[in-house]
């Protein structure tokens, strides 16, 4: 059973020193990155941080911390913070006319206008939008539909091309929540633990989770294990560090991922290399998929991959030793051939049998996140006598959101409105009107949106738009009509954990450590009082206050029964799951042994898939822009642009304002090889011109062969403080989402262009 | 008086930078200052047309004090702390040179 874990030898939560410092812990969600919570130990006097270590009694992050922790009161106390809630006329969106108001002001705002949209156009006109990292976007969707009333929550993610897909691929074709590399995370004595086994190989495609730590996994984790012998295979465009330490690198063409899934699988198979008694009893399909894949061999995926065959023959040899493990990253969703390169590498270490054994692929229990279609209520949950509250008040419990129609699948898997959909909405107002926005944790302008300026013109044509966030993002100077001042996650009280309980790990407190600067709130606290205003006498539990609401939610976790002040006691916890979870009845709703699935076993041929219309076993999709698919576009952008590598010193489009951090990465780069840059008169540390059939954006040249000749790498989310808030901080001038193709996603809604656009470079002028 | 430095484990720092920022934090250095450097080797592809040459090298400045006051408490140089690829070792010079003949292969010692 599950189990959660403290450190009783941790030291206390708030240690005080002889001059009236205090040393007080606390877990980390942000200054740009996911829910980590890496272990701080915060010095703070009269109520100011004065700075900030690592905390050696986390049993995860060891005291170690990046810079983006690091740099803490850099950011905390940065002179472009937003202090004040703030009002703008709507005439005035793009200019920096800001007025200060009060926090009732700023509040019974939003109120009006919400009220005012929901009776000029009902409450499908409201959306609530949000960004990834920082821990508030665990509420976004249950504050979109209990305080909102509305199922307009909004990722605007083109494709969805983040987690989701990988996700679907696991639930329709595994039974399974996320599934991740063992990591000895759950265990108190991590690495030690005698029911951990250390990796022989980790496979990691199109990852770099150093620098990401993606969705909850603390990435130098790599690092510990292949210092306990661990060995690397990589699969990735770029000569990454990892792909250094690797035994093979398999540099892939951008966006051929399908590929070289199906030459592995056609060799595991051939080869005989799968575990007969796995196949036998815990699989279906196999026949069928040995079928499909038996002409896919190494030379035919060479030749689109540029993988070398012999590398892939051994990569596949090599992968069988028991056990290995999978870390696949957001080059498998960045494709339109997601879903099918998710199920397919999936597939591969099922067959190997190294699923949710010791050192193998962690199956993640159901998650209790608002956001994922499975948790989404059916019933309305409203008590005799109350007021009906949120999607109950406007009767759209068991509703979906905007772009469900076009995309049925997504209502499998998320509960958002489709991300693609939103643009055709803003632009043509069909088949919804959005009246009403309110966005936190997000700069939709910066990152993420693909073709981001049609998007802001769309979003001005929005009514009413509030934003949250800590400092005056591009998004806001070009939106917002009230902005509101957020806390950072010293300032606040919150949790973390590892892909919401799903998978064992950190179940960390976030406390507020430090006197708040200017009026910030959390975005929680932010949530409680609109519902105060919405529903003045709910009765509801858990909403009085972030503490109550934080207790509530940890109550839907599996054998979690605690309050925040009980974890806040002990900062740090580690939940533990059970390996072989399958044997044991714990993956399915009637407790029966078996997987999620309607076989009860993992489905390498997926009815589910069948079911939604889409081919039942993998498949290669060319990339739809590549020289082959569009020879005529390959004459004029003969380059294959690939983007959103990560550097330690930013979180997507975070951190750009911290002096400290830019001194190490000043401006946004692209990697080009040294071949290629000279073929164009491009030296090191000049602006070049990246263009595409669909935009261009500016980056600085960095000349470096770990590209191919062929390819650019280049870096995303990019705006620049210390320019002009009028010209957006020249968001448009390096957005490098401008070059990507709207809509150009899978057949079941998923996966967009981001990491394969043809394009060509020059100096800029 | 026995000599300390930092021995580097140069086949897994990751060139993070957080030695760069801790110590900056530790001795409040300005911007355009630096305590400890991470220098880049490569990355090149060597003669054998497949393995990289990729290493990172971070190295301590002259008025590096090794992190003197921290040391004296028990605690280990900043830099030592948080690097998250826990490759730096703060000891003496005998220790670190036995830890890097056990190492055998991409490691090097700085003093300042």
């Amino acid at each position: 059973m599950p189990k959660l874990h403290f450190n009783e030898n941790a030291a206390p939560n708030v240690v005080k020193l002889d001059d009236g410092t205090e040393i007080r812990r606390t877990c980390a969600a942000g200054f740009g990155c996911h829910n980590l919570s890496c272990g701080l130990k915060v010095h703070v006097k009269d109520g100011k941080l004065i700075k900030v270590e690592g905390d050696e009694d986390h049993p995860i992050s060891q005291g170690r911390l990046c810079v983006r922790c690091l740099t803490a009161k850099d950011y905390v106390y940065h002179e472009d913070r937003i202090l004040y809630p703030m009002k703008r006329a709507r005439e005035d969106r793009g200019l920096d006319k800001f007025e200060r108001i009060s926090w009732d002001e700023a509040l019974d705002t939003i109120i009006e206008n919400y009220q005012k949209t929901v009776d000029e156009y009902g409450i499908d006109a409201v959306t609530v939008w949000c960004g990834t990292g920082r821990e508030c976007g665990q509420i976004h969707f249950q504050m979109a539909n209990d305080v909102f009333g509305t199922v307009q929550a909004v990722h605007p993610n083109g494709g969805w091309s983040c987690i989701v897909p990988r996700m679907a691929a696991m639930l329709w074709t595994m039974g399974s929540s996320y599934i991740e590399a063992d990591n000895a995370i759950g265990f108190p004595d991590r690495y030690d633990d005698p029911r951990w086994e250390c990796p022989k190989y980790m496979l990691i495609w199109g990852r770099d989770p150093l620098r990401s730590n993606p969705d909850g996994l603390f990435g130098h984790s790599i690092v510990d294990m292949m210092k306990r012998g661990m060995k690397l295979i990589v699969v990735d465009p770029r000569v990454n560090w990892l792909a250094t330490r690797a035994d093979l690198h398999l540099q892939i063409h951008p966006g051929t991922d399908g590929a070289l899934m199906m030459a592995l699988l056609n060799v595991a198979i051939g080869e005989d290399l799968y575990d007969h008694e796995f196949v036998e009893e815990w699989t279906y399909g196999f026949d069928e998929l040995a079928e499909r894949v038996k002409d896919c061999t190494p030379e035919w995926a060479s030749k689109i991959t540029g993988v070398d065959a012999e590398d892939i023959r051994q990569a596949a040899r090599l992968l069988s030793e028991k056990p290995s493990t999978l870390s696949m990253g957001l080059a498998v969703d960045q494709n339109p051939n997601t879903l099918q390169i998710g199920h397919g590498l999936l597939s591969l270490f099922a067959i190997y049998g190294h699923m949710d054994v010791p050192g193998g692929c962690f199956m993640g229990l159901p998650p209790t996140f608002a956001g994922m279609a499975e948790n989404v209520s059916m019933e309305d949950s409203t008590a005799e006598g109350e007021e009906p509250e949120g999607l109950a008040k406007f009767g759209k419990i068991g509703c979906n959101p905007a772009g469900h129609e076009k995309y049925p699948a997504l209502s499998h898997i998320c509960n958002s409105t489709h991300p693609d959909v939103n643009l055709d909405i803003l632009e043509t107002k069909s088949p919804v009107e959005f009246h009403f926005a309110y966005i936190f944790n997000h700069n939709p302008i910066s990152c993420m949106t693909i073709q981001p300026e049609r998007y802001m013109e769309g979003l001005r044509k929005v009514d009413f738009i509030a934003i949250a966030d800590v400092f005056k993002t591009p998004a806001i100077m070009a939106l917002a009509d009230i902005v509101l001042p957020a806390a950072t996650f010293l300032e606040k009280a919150g949790y973390c954990t590892n892909n919401n309980a799903s998978q064992p790990g950190q179940f960390g407190a976030i406390r507020n450590v430090i006197d708040r600067v200017g009026e910030a709130k959390s975005d929680m606290e932010i949530m409680l009082e609109l519902h105060r205003r919405l529903y003045p006498n709910s009765k509801k539990p858990g909403w009085a206050s972030p503490e109550d609401f934080i207790t509530e939610q940890m109550k839907g976790i599996r054998d979690v029964d605690i309050t925040y002040d009980e974890l806040a006691e002990h900062v740090i916890g580690q939940y533990e799951l059970e390996y072989k979870k399958y044997e044991k009845g714990m993956l399915r709703a009637d407790g029966q042994p078996g997987f999620n699935t309607t076989t009860g076993r993992i489905e390498l041929y997926s009815l589910m898939l069948e079911s939604l219309g889409d081919d039942p076993l993998p498949y290669y999709i060319e990339p739809k822009f590549s020289a082959v698919s569009r020879p005529d576009i390959a004459e004029q952008y003969p380059i294959t642009m690939t983007s959103g590598a990560r550097r330690f010193t930013s979180f997507h489009s975070e951190n750009r304002q911290i002096a400290r951090l830019r001194e190490i990465h000043p401006y946004p780069t692209v990697d080009i090889n040294p071949k290629l840059a000279a073929e164009q008169d491009i030296t090191e540390g000049s602006w070049v011109e990246v263009e595409s059939p669909w935009g261009s954006a500016q980056l600085v040249a960095h000349i470096t062969p770990i590209v191919k000749e062929d390819v650019i790498s280049c870096d995303h989310g990019w705006w620049l403080p210390e320019k002009d808030p009028e010209h957006l901080f020249d968001v448009f001038k390096h957005n490098v989402n401008q070059l990507i193709p709207h809509e150009e996603i899978g057949p079941l809604g998923f996966g967009a262009h981001y990491k394969c656009t043809p394009v060509r470079i020059k100096l800029a002028s | 008086m026995t000599q300390h430095g930092l021995l580097i484990d140069n086949e897994y720092c990751t060139g993070c930078h957080s030695c760069e920022i801790a110590c900056k934090n530790e001795h409040d250095l300005p911007l355009g200052q630096w305590g400890i450097k991470v220098l880049e080797l490569g990355p090149w592809q060597r003669t054998d047309g497949k393995t990289w040459e990729y290493r990172f090298i971070p190295v301590l400045i002259s008025d590096c004090d090794l992190c003197a006051e921290r040391t004296s408490q028990g605690l280990e140089p900043s830099c030592v702390h948080h690097c998250l690829a826990q490759a730096m070792v703060y000891g003496t010079l005998e220790d670190l040179a036995i830890k890097m003949e056990e190492k055998g292969t991409m490691a090097s010692i700085f003093i300042p």
